[in-house]
């Protein structure tokens, strides 16, 4: 008995060390209760800093969780951080709590072994989520495999002021023909900038006869003539883009003012959404709608991730769970808050539950989803990561 | 350790807290640089790093950005000081302009750049104020004025800053050479006003405020906040790169960081030689004009140019804030519209909660900060009154050496230093390193007034039986009110300001208004920058307006102390 007892003394810092079970929910509940998440996620954005700090009231209100958005200026901020932490062997409480990752950098920390997990399918919440209808069980292919559990679904429309133009067009080589005969007004985010690269990539999408080779790896060999017609397009393009091609806008919000503005008449977005929320935050003019190619544009989902040296994971899961839930899905589909697809089964949610989403109004400037047509996939991460030092070779440093 | 003793070693922990981050960043710069980084399991020495910087195709220009921007914008804003107070010292137009340029030398950079983007820019105020009536525009020309890659609207953004700045450190000098009659003897031969004094007064005040324009220099160069908000981007200043790479997920991409950082170190440590060799050329010239005797014939002109030059750098301050304010009220606001459909609180209501919370972490690290600063500053200057201890001429060159090292080739280096050591980055550490900027600003603002106290009145109170710590708490800091609040001011809005320092060092978990308000440029939301570029002001300028409400009220039945 005694000997038992030492056992156990023995044993306890090491059970509190190890980490949380996410197949056993309520003890997953306890631990979190108290903890503080450090949530580092892009705070470019007004409208999500806001949703964000909505999530951060909720958890605390109902599990206790305190969450702190670190605002980062680029994701990759945050997988420095976890990097540099495992180097130093700071394994035990990083900085770092939770991710909103996906893509490169999320193939990258996988890739390192810096994530915990799996936890995303163990989930209490993972079973309203729509496995089959939505890409949320592969990552820009990268298969997720449980180390992040989706939280938005994204797909690329583009933004034209119907004042200036007041037709869509259907296609990339479309769209250059039009920014021919209007010079100045289109522009995209500057690389790398991830929706300055999703431009990039949706070009090669559209213009490539077959776009499948873009699943598998960039290789040497198929790389340079894969993305010559690219090069080509955007040789035509930069001489008739905003500023002549000489600066850029940082990133997609910064095109807003600029539409608003009457400088740009056609801008790229990432969020089917983003538009009518703008319009409603005087952001920009109610004239402005939305539209995708006819073979449709790429999409994907948003995630979270957890770095394998929190010292809040359970916390970290709370939040992964609560922004699964279908009020949190509902509140970031509401155009008005940010207009974010949802990642929910809407018949797998109770018939309450559903009357939310139905009510939200998409916004003027909001495609339905039969509108938004196809979603094209992702290309493997390693396109994108030569496309960006390509780019930046070719146009990042004028002459 | 006893009072006394205290007394004896507060010089060197002064300076050991003011450059032992210097030396230790730049430690930790050295090491990557050559490819010695062991927590990220590299081993030097290689100069692979520098290969990699030289074959960057966008080098030539960031080092180019990098001198011109810095050169011009030093030149420029120490031209416009010189002639306006050569031209307008002692008049009644002169204090105007001092009266309003002085309380803009605590705008924070970032604030005056975002002002001056939002004024300039093609669908700024000023095309606002003139579409379409007179440029027949109705909607914003295609032109690349912020973010131009010449770097000129970023120079221009540096120099609305540096003007106040000068000029406030000259007029400072001018109290110390014998200014007045030089200039009534130069006027009584038939010079005019302005070469006049530029013939017999400059040389005297150049010697002086030397120091404070190598500062301006080394700033300009490794600028990063004014250079992120308006600096072009294809490709960035030298500074936006090593910052960039310092960022990025590779950790490969550190070692080109620390190899650039002392490059740009380099570049300023040249910069500044050349600035010495340039003195002696611009003095040789000088002294050849003088000979000349000319009086100075198109001195009218030079003198309305000046007084339009310095009056245009303090209303694109004053505007700037103006168009912050505006913005951050504003409902939906298209071009060419002067001013927005409709004004609202909304913005506020959405950001104002998020400015609180930066708020808060801004104040607790500046008061923290300037409290230290001036502890030390203090126990410095009162070690040198009882004890003799009295900075050397070297001396004060250490006091300058942390703002004429680059930011950007130290902070780096602590940083990767720090974790390298497993040290935590945090909010602690933040605060150690604000202090390095403040303490010397802090020691230079109260310096002066405390070495300038009628020591006499020590010696009425030590004859009254008073102790020396009496005498410093009970006559020489009451006395000393005015000064004393001014250098905390100063040192507040220099911690308010700080941007590079708390990014690095905070590890993106300290959020301070600065950083909040740099995060936003890339977002591009004008009323979410408004609402922040405004309290950012505010947070700089209020702790000013106190220094000079609090001492009117405390000493309003003492008029030989109100202006003390």
């Amino acid at each position: 008995m005694k000997h038992l007892s030492i056992l156990a003394a023995l044993i306890a810092p090491v059970a509190a060390l190890a980490d949380p079970n996410p197949a056993d929910w309520d003890v997953v509940l306890a631990d979190a209760k108290g903890e503080t998440v450090y949530w580092h996620a892009w705070g470019g954005s007004t409208t999500t800093n806001d949703f964000l700090a909505w999530v951060g009231s909720r958890v605390a209100e109902d599990y206790g969780v305190t969450l702190e958005h670190v605002k980062l200026t680029s994701t990759a901020d945050a997988v420095t951080r976890v990097l540099f932490e495992k180097e130093a062997g700071e394994n035990d409480d990083g900085a770092v709590d939770m991710i909103w990752i996906n893509g490169a950098n999320f193939a990258a920390m996988k890739e390192a072994d810096l994530l915990f997990g799996p936890y995303a399918e163990q989930l209490p919440n993972w079973t309203v989520v729509d496995v089959d209808g939505k890409t949320v069980q592969t990552d820009f292919t990268v298969p997720t495999d449980g180390y992040e559990s989706p939280w938005a679904m994204a797909q690329v429309v583009f933004v034209h002021d119907t004042a200036d133009m007041p037709e869509k067009v259907g296609s990339m080589q479309a769209l250059l023909e039009w920014a021919q005969a209007n010079p100045g007004r289109f522009s995209y985010p500057q690389p790398p900038d991830f929706l300055g690269i999703t431009f990039l990539k949706q070009v090669l999408v559209d213009i490539l006869p077959d776009p499948s080779v873009l699943a598998a790896e960039a290789t040497d060999e198929n790389y340079a003539d894969v993305t010559a017609p690219l090069w080509d397009y955007l040789d035509a393009l930069t001489p008739n883009l905003w500023r002549e091609g000489k600066a850029y806008p940082a990133t997609g919000t910064a095109m807003f003012p600029l539409i608003a503005d009457d400088e740009l008449g056609l801008s790229i977005s990432f969020s089917p959404g983003a538009a009518s929320t703008a319009i409603a935050n005087f952001e920009l003019p109610d004239t402005v709608r939305t539209f995708v190619l006819d073979k449709g544009t790429i999409g994907n989902a948003s995630f979270v991730t957890i770095p394998y040296n929190s010292g809040s994971k359970a916390g970290a899961m709370v939040v992964a769970n609560f922004l699964m839930s279908p009020e949190a899905q509902a509140r970031a589909q509401d155009p008005a808050i940010l207009g974010y697809g949802t990642v929910l089964d809407m018949d797998a949610i109770t018939a309450d539950e559903r009357v939310v989403f139905d009510a939200l109004e998409l916004g003027v400037a909001t495609l339905s989803p039969a509108e938004l047509g196809t979603v094209q996939a992702e290309p493997h991460p390693s396109w994108a990561t030569r496309l960006a030092d390509d780019w930046a070779g070719r146009y990042g440093v004028a002459e | 350790m006893k009072p006394r003793r205290l007394l004896h070693v507060l010089p060197a922990v002064t300076l050991l807290v003011m450059l032992g981050p210097v030396i230790a960043g730049l430690y930790g710069t050295v090491l990557p640089a050559f490819g010695h980084l062991p927590a990220a399991g590299l081993i030097g020495p290689t100069i692979t790093p520098f290969t990699d910087l030289f074959d960057w195709a966008g080098l030539p220009r960031a080092v180019m950005l990098s001198l011109g921007v810095g050169m011009g914008a030093t030149v420029i804003a120490l031209t416009i000081v010189a002639l306006l107070t050569a031209g307008w010292s002692g008049t009644r137009a002169f204090r105007f302009l001092e009266r309003l340029l002085s309380p803009l030398l605590s705008v924070p950079h970032a604030a005056a750049a975002f002002g001056l983007a939002f004024l300039v820019t093609p669908s700024g105020w000023i095309a606002r104020g003139l579409s379409p009536a007179i440029t027949g525009w109705d909607r914003p020309p295609d032109l690349l004025i912020v973010q131009d890659p010449w770097g000129i609207t970023m120079m221009v953004g540096l120099i609305v800053k540096e003007v106040p700045f000068l000029l406030l450190i000259t007029l400072a000098a001018l109290g110390q050479a014998d200014t007045q009659r030089s200039a009534a003897v130069a006027q009584a031969l038939g010079y005019g006003r302005l070469t006049g004094w530029l013939k017999t007064v400059f040389p005297r005040v150049y010697a002086q405020i030397r120091l404070p324009v190598y500062v301006v220099l080394a700033y300009s160069m490794s600028v990063v906040d004014v250079a992120v908000i308006l600096g072009p981007n294809t490709p960035p200043s030298l500074s936006v790169y090593i910052v960039r790479l310092m960022l990025d997920p590779d950790i490969a991409m550190r070692l080109q960081g620390a190899a650039a950082a002392l490059l740009q170190l380099g570049l300023v440590i040249a910069a500044l030689i050349a600035w010495r060799l340039g003195e002696h050329v611009v003095g040789a010239f000088g002294r050849r004009w003088i000979a000349t005797g000319a009086r100075g014939k198109i001195d009218p002109i030079v003198e309305v140019s000046a007084l339009v030059a310095g009056s245009a750098a303090a209303f694109a301050v004053l505007a700037g804030i103006i168009v912050l304010g505006v913005w951050s009220f504003a409902g939906f606001w298209s071009f060419p519209d002067f001013l927005p459909d409709q004004f609202m609180l909304r913005n506020w209501m959405r950001f104002g909660p998020g400015t609180l919370a930066a708020l808060g972490e801004t104040a607790l690290i500046a008061i923290f900060v300037t409290i230290a600063a001036l502890a030390l500053t203090i126990g410095c200057l009162e070690a040198e009154y009882r004890h003799g201890l009295r900075l050397t001429q070297r001396g004060m060159f250490l006091l300058y050496l942390p703002l004429l090292v680059p930011q950007t080739a130290f902070l780096p280096g602590l940083q990767t230093l720090m974790l390298n050591i497993g040290l935590d980055v945090g909010r602690l550490p933040v605060m150690f390193t604000h202090l390095v900027f403040v303490l010397p600003y802090v020691f230079l603002s109260l310096a002066d007034p405390f070495r300038a106290w009628d020591a006499r009145m020590g010696t009425i109170a030590a004859a009254l039986r008073a102790s020396p710590d009496r005498v410093l708490w009970r006559v020489r800091m009451p006395m000393l009110l005015r000064p004393v609040l001014t250098a905390m001011a100063v040192g507040l809005s220099v911690s308010v300001g700080q941007y590079l320092a708390t990014l690095l060092i905070g590890g993106g978990r300290v959020a301070t208004l600065t950083t909040e308000a740099v995060a936003l440029a890339s977002g591009g939301d004008r009323r979410a920058i408004g609402v922040y570029g405004l309290m950012q002001t505010g947070a700089a300028l209020i702790p000013f307006t106190l220094a000079l409400i609090v001492p009117a009220i405390v000493w309003r039945n003492r008029k030989g102390l109100r202006h003390g």
